[in-house]
């Protein structure tokens, strides 16, 4: 089962080394991983998409937190959470083509950021499900390229970095 | 802690007095109470050890810096304390990298300051350069790079702090040596800034008392203790607890010492090569008491088939440890001294008299033993040899493999402290250096290195560091001439093909007198007590070379994969029963 674990960070050099190299080490899998700052600059938030079952993901979350520079570990299962990854995907676009594929995008509330002579890129946000559909729709036309983010995530109702971090 | 108040930061009026990166340092190891430390110099250590040079701290340099790692780890597990290395970059720091995984699997408390190239230089492949934090970050608790000689006092008052509590283990500081140079003012009371770091201290109550409802209903109970007890200096609260709910015992490897093993009450060792009756007992209980423990392969065998009718109370302060490996009813995370103290206070005597009778049993008819008989120099012979006329009061250092097994099985351990071998890494070599830390930990203690030929050539090179500060440990080697646990398994499951586990040795008592230490040799049974003796007065170190039956085996034996109560080589210690 796929989990998505949420874990708020000290912002310094080499704790992602340090949670990508525990990850390796335990050999547990990981679907996504996603740094990126919060409201508070001493404060990094990790989402991390990971496969097993639940004796792993409760491993998984103990030997996170056991990370001396790891504040805080939140495994999302379970509970209400607004869960997204971002795409940019250029499609192979010959001018023909262009208005059918323009209303697919419109379809996928997606935008377009850049047409070139035969090529469209398109942005677009939203849960996995919607992506990966997106991406199947593109694929008879053409895709050139694939860039994600991978999943950020938080529970509806989250409290600040600095609130969590204090709990 | 100390602190001197002059140095202190916040005077206005005066102008702060600037100290060097190197000064700093010491200074806050100082402040830490380090008056012992272990390392070696180069290049990029050179400010640092400048103002080693008159510190008040004593500076043991060994012939290598794994060796140094090992002997700042048997000076922790002798004293207590923090066991503190300081090397230089690139080679000093990777040669440290078996001591530091050493510690780490053994939750041993240890800080290795390393030497670092300039900062401006980090990262070009300089000259001794070496990714430290890269390289070492799998087998430390925490480590870190100061690049700001303004983080330098915090980091090192952090760095004992991790090191030493919770769940102790080693901490690398790497030190570039442009942050040696500089200068700031020193503040010893600065604050530490550690949001993640929390250590669990005091047990749930109600997971407590949940504990003590299961033990007090239990009929055949086991209690499972492992390093953790020595950890936490708990091995009195061990001892009432078991003392008053009636409770046998069984140690791991490192927890050896941690229970009277000439009490009534202590099964011995469990595991691969753990007795026969602390093996059956633990698959027939049905309550295991872990505690300090962390259920490691060597000591479950087929996990699935381990302790298959007991609850499993599980007590570590750290959680990770609970529900790896074996499923845990009832957890209990917290430090194991306060946690068996509170434990101690529900608990009520039963007499569990069928269950003391059928251990009682086993312990009678499955004893270990050897070839009492035989007219070769039987290692287990040594062994109870060094144990009687120590009286049993050395502290006993080992290698790995065949060596460490008997000494666990034939040594009797009665305290804390007294027994010091690499468990979780096997780290052969381990038992000189570690011998050589815990003499100068416990410079009044007989301290006796019972080690393998092999184990031994990988270190003895430390003999020399033995020398040099006059200390004066012993080392018994039973010189069977193979890699003898190798040898054993292939024996066992290789049709005897001894592929590559024979060596070539010199002269043991050669070496030793070329060292600098005293040699003896021997050959014949009837020398064995004499040689001990003789060992046991030198005031030099002493090296005696058993010359011991070459192919003999560890019995009894859990094969790889099978599960506890299939233990091989028990006809055969029933026989000499």
């Amino acid at each position: 089962m796929k989990h998505i674990i949420s874990a708020l960070v000290e912002n310094k050099p080499g704790v992602l080394a340090h949670v990508s190299g525990m990850f390796a080490a335990r050999a547990f899998n990981i679907d996504s991983l996603v740094v990126g700052r919060t409201e508070d600059p001493q404060l990094s938030r990790m989402t991390i998409v990971v496969v097993g079952d639940d004796r792993v993901l409760e491993q998984v979350r103990k030997q996170l937190a056991k990370i001396i520079p790891v504040v805080k570990v939140q495994d999302f299962a379970g509970q209400p959470v607004v869960a997204r990854d971002l795409m940019l995907i250029t499609i192979s676009a010959p001018p023909e083509k262009r208005p059918e594929i323009i209303a697919l995008i419109e379809t996928f509330k997606a935008n377009v950021v850049d047409i070139g002579q035969k090529t469209i890129m398109v942005e677009i946000s939203g849960p996995e499900e919607k992506i990966e559909a997106f991406i199947e729709i593109c694929r008879p036309y053409g895709i050139k390229n694939v860039a994600r983010t991978g999943t950020i995530a938080m529970p509806r109702q989250e409290k600040t970095a600095q609130e969590a971090a204090a709990e | 802690m100390k602190s001197d108040s002059s140095h202190s930061a916040g005077s206005a009026e005066k102008s702060p007095i600037l100290k060097s990166g190197a000064e700093i340092a010491v200074a806050a190891l100082i402040d830490q109470g380090v008056d012992t430390m272990f390392g070696y110099p180069g290049g990029v250590v050179l400010p640092l050890f400048d103002k080693l040079y008159d510190a008040p701290i004593r500076f043991i340099i060994p012939r290598h810096e794994q060796g140094g790692a090992h002997m700042a780890d048997g000076y922790a597990r002798a004293s207590g304390k923090v066991g503190v290395i300081v090397t230089t970059s690139g080679p000093g720091a990777c040669n440290i990298v078996t001591g530091l995984g050493n510690a780490m699997m053994d939750s041993i408390p240890m800080v290795a300051i390393t030497g670092q190239v300039r900062t401006d230089l980090i990262g070009n492949d300089a000259f001794q350069e070496a990714d430290t934090t890269g390289i070492t970050r799998p087998v430390t608790k925490y480590n870190c790079i100061v690049k700001d000689v303004k983080d330098l006092a915090r980091t090192i008052k952090e760095a004992f702090f991790i090191a030493s509590t919770g769940r102790p283990g080693p901490v690398v500081v790497d030190l570039p040596v442009d942050v040696q140079v500089n200068k700031t003012e020193y503040d010893p009371d600065v604050e530490m800034k550690l949001p993640g770091y929390k250590p669990k201290i005091q047990g749930h109550l109600r997971q407590i008392s949940m504990a003590a409802e299961v033990i007090n209903k239990s009929e055949k109970p086991v209690l499972y203790v492992g390093g953790g007890i020595i950890i936490a200096n708990a091995a009195q609260e061990l001892r009432n607890l078991a003392k008053k709910a009636h409770l046998p015992v069984t140690m791991t490897l490192l927890g050896l010492g941690s229970f009277d093993q000439n009490d009534p009450e202590s099964l011995d060792m469990l595991g691969m090569h753990g007795t026969a009756y602390a093996n059956y007992a633990v698959q027939e209980c049905d309550l295991l008491i872990a505690v300090g423990a962390r259920f490691d392969d060597r000591v479950t065998g087929k996990v699935k088939a381990f302790a298959p009718h007991a609850k499993v109370i599980h007590i570590d302060i750290d959680p990770a440890s609970i529900a790896k490996n074996v499923r845990a009813d009832i957890p209990v995370v917290g430090d194991a001294k306060y946690i068996l103290t509170e434990l101690a206070k529900f608990v009520e005597h039963r007499d569990r008299k069928e269950w003391f009778t059928k251990i009682a049993h086993w312990k009678k008819k499955y004893p270990l033993g050897y070839d009492k008989k035989s007219t070769n120099i039987k290692p287990q012979y040594v062994i109870e040899q060094i144990c009687e006329l120590t009286a049993g009061d050395a502290i006993v250092t080992t290698g790995v493999g065949q060596n460490q097994m008997w000494t666990s099985q034939f040594y009797r351990f009665k305290r804390p402290r007294q027994f010091i071998t690499s468990g979780g890494l096997g780290t052969m070599g381990f038992g000189l250096p570690a011998a050589i830390g815990a003499q100068i930990a416990m410079p009044q203690a007989t301290v006796v290195d019972i080690d393998g030929d092999h184990s031994f050539n990988m270190t003895l090179t430390e003999l020399r560091t033995a020398v040099q500060y006059e200390l004066p440990v012993k080392v018994c080697i039973l010189n069977n001439g193979y890699m003898g646990m190798v040898r054993q398994w292939q024996q066992l499951f290789y049709g005897k093909r001894y592929s590559k586990s024979y060596l070539a040795n010199p002269d043991y008592s050669k070496v030793a007198e070329a060292f600098g230490a005293v040699g003896i040799t021997v050959d014949k049974k009837s020398d064995v007590p004499k040689a001990i003796k003789k060992m046991l007065t030198e005031k030099k170190p002493c090296v005696v070379d058993f010359r011991v039956e070459p192919e003999e085996n560890v019995w009894p034996m859990v094969p790889a994969g099978k599960s506890l109560n299939e233990m091989d080589g028990l006809d055969l210690l029933e026989s000499m029963a």
